[in-house]
């Protein structure tokens, strides 16, 4: 399955796939409108110290702990994308609990979760924070 | 081949699946005493908190049965299973034939002898999604509601029902609340919270005994309640594995595999007993990730395929009226402590290895921290320091970081 992966080499730390994510999952189509003053909440995170930079999201795993581990079976593996119902989570972070990445994270409201879905739940088509990398430093591929 | 599963859980919906990964055909019948589609059980206090519904709560989808092709047979019992015939004997008169059972029957509310308990008109457990409903039935605005037990049980449906009653009183004989999951500052941090939202605690005492609306406390209190909530202990449910010969302690024994002792007969859950990896024992670690982790196990190697649980971990995330908590491991080592007004943080080491933590309401990447534990990484191979600070990736070798991040192979 394609997934997103880290050339971490060629990051930058620029953290433009931060605010590509944001607004991709914002469902507003301006994104100066969705990003501007307000603090984001992307589901990809960049790691940056000692002149190293990468990127952090869901690596839908094939054996997914969060979702064995989810109490409310808001999680899912759909077509190998791991999908969070957000309607049905309850927010008791079992999931954050059990991540081995840290790729799951509360969401803005802070009751329920939001993670990657590869851009599968809004209307970018593909991962946004791919498209929108200046360096190549994430692909999203098979491998 | 005919696959039983007595119970109707996590540990049942993980056996199904894991026997649906690999047999698609063969029969599998599930036995529920509980007369309802399979829900998540931790969410009964969630129900009457009202942060979901009887429709959200279900565990699976309506049509979970029927696509894994399941005979689901609610409000049915089991009351013997007869291993020399291969059957177990419902209840209804009837019976079912297996090839494969898995006992998947979880725990009982353990309630111990106390003086004029039968006097009390309303008592109620908090274990089933019917529990939960007569409890709410029972209570109303002007309720004072006494809750026997500061564990996890007792205080999540302490947080559900909050916003429904006049009073709440909780009772323990521990001197401090949760003390399975937290330390003795994690439990002041914690319970001073609950203690804000205008729960009463009596800790270190208990009820001598119950009169009209009242309990009298060992430490010479009394408290006035009309509706009284047990949450005092639970007890895994072996009887029927012990009558067949299974070996039991606690709980059912049952190996990395989910099997007993008895060829063709598994464990799974909050009934049996899993290798705690952090304390090198077996012991029940009544979870429900646990559980659908063991189910799954079990469903696997039932169907012949090959799957181990060997990295059980005992492990809580928990939150009680938006502060959140989370936990893991064992706490005997050297500890490293952060804390804030609002925040603590205890991390436990002992022979190079992150042995446990305790967060309090700074939880995020929590799980880092969780597979150091379940992987027992070495500490020399991260940056330790770095870790410690915040769970992060930087903190592993660039090599360790290209597979879990660029897709190298391990
Ligand atoms: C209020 C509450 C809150 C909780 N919160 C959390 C939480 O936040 N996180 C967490 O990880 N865990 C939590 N737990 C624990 C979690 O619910 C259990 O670990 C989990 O439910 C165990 O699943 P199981 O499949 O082993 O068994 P159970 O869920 O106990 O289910 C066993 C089923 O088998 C049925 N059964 C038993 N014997 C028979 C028989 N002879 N015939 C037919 N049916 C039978 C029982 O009636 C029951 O329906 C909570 C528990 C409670 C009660
Ligand atoms: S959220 Fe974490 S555990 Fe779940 S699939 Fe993604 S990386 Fe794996
Ligand atoms: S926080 Fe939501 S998605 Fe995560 S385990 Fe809990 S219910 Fe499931």
């Amino acid at each position: 399955m394609k997934r997103v992966y880290v050339n971490e080499k060629w990051c930058l730390g620029c953290h433009l796939c931060e605010y590509n994510c944001a607004f991709a999952n914002s469902g507003c189509d301006d994104m100066v409108k969705a990003l501007k003053d307000v603090q984001i909440y992307p589901r990809i995170q960049i790691e940056q110290g000692n002149g190293i930079n990468f990127a952090v999201n869901c690596r839908h795993c094939e054996e997914p702990l969060c979702v064995k581990s989810c109490i409310t079976g808001a999680l899912s593996v759909q077509d190998g994308v791991i999908h969070v119902d957000q309607d049905k989570c309850v927010g008791c972070y079992t999931c954050i609990l059990v991540c081995p990445y840290g790729a799951v994270m509360p969401g803005p409201t802070g009751g329920v979760v939001q993670k990657c879905e590869l851009c599968t739940n809004n209307s970018s088509g593909e991962p946004a924070c791919v498209k929108g990398c200046p360096n190549r430093a994430i692909v999203f591929e098979e491998r | 081949m005919n696959y039983v599963i007595i119970g109707n859980s996590a540990a049942a919906v993980g056996c199904v699946e894991g026997i649906r990964s690999i047999d698609k055909t063969g029969s599998i019948t599930v036995i529920s005493d509980e007369p309802h589609h399979v829900y998540s059980r931790p969410l009964i206090s969630y129900l009457l908190y009202g942060k979901t519904d009887r429709e959200k709560m279900k565990y699976r989808p309506d049509d979970f049965y029927e696509k894994n092709s399941v005979t689901a047979l609610f409000g049915v019992t089991a009351e013997k299973v007869d291993y020399e015939a291969k059957k177990v004997v419902l209840n209804n008169g009837s019976s079912v034939a297996f090839d494969k059972l898995l006992f998947a029957t979880g725990s009982s509310p353990f309630v111990p002898p106390m003086e004029g308990l039968d006097t009390v008109p309303k008592k109620f457990s908090f274990m089933k999604l019917d529990d939960a409903m007569a409890l709410e039935e029972a209570i109303g605005p002007q309720s004072r509601v006494l809750i026997v037990g500061a564990g996890l049980i007792g205080l999540k449906c302490a947080e559900g029902i909050r916003g429904k009653v006049r009073e709440l009183t909780v009772v323990d004989l521990a001197p401090r609340i949760l003390p399975s999951i937290l330390d003795e500052e994690g439990s002041d941090m914690v319970q001073k919270h609950i203690e804000k939202q205008g729960i009463t605690f009596h800790l270190g005492t208990s009820v001598a005994r119950f009169g009209a609306e009242k309990a009298e406390l060992k430490n010479g209190e009394t408290v006035e309640f009309d509706v009284l909530v047990l949450a005092v202990g639970v007890r895994p449910n072996t009887a029927l594995a012990a009558e067949i010969g299974c070996k039991v302690n606690r709980g059912i024994v049952s190996d990395e595999h989910c099997r007993t002792n008895l060829d063709g007969i598994y464990a799974a859950g909050d009934c049996s007993e899993s290798y705690d990896i952090t304390e090198d024992q077996y012991r029940v670690l009544a979870l429900w990730p646990n559980a659908y982790m063991q189910g799954e196990t079990a469903g696997i190697d039932m169907a012949g395929g090959n799957q181990l649980y060997d990295k059980a971990i005992p492990m809580n995330a928990i939150g009680f009226f938006d502060l959140h908590v989370i936990t893991a491991g064992s706490y005997a080592g050297e500890a490293y402590v952060t804390r804030t007004e609002d925040t603590y943080k205890k991390l436990i080491t002992k022979d190079n290895l992150l042995k446990g933590f305790i967060l309090i309401g700074e939880i995020a990447r929590a799980g880092i921290y969780t597979s150091l534990i379940r992987e027992k990484t070495p500490l020399d191979t991260v940056d330790f320091e770095l870790i410690r600070e915040r769970p992060q990736l930087m903190a592993f070798a660039a090599p360790e970081r290209a597979v879990k991040l660029g897709g190298a192979k391990a």
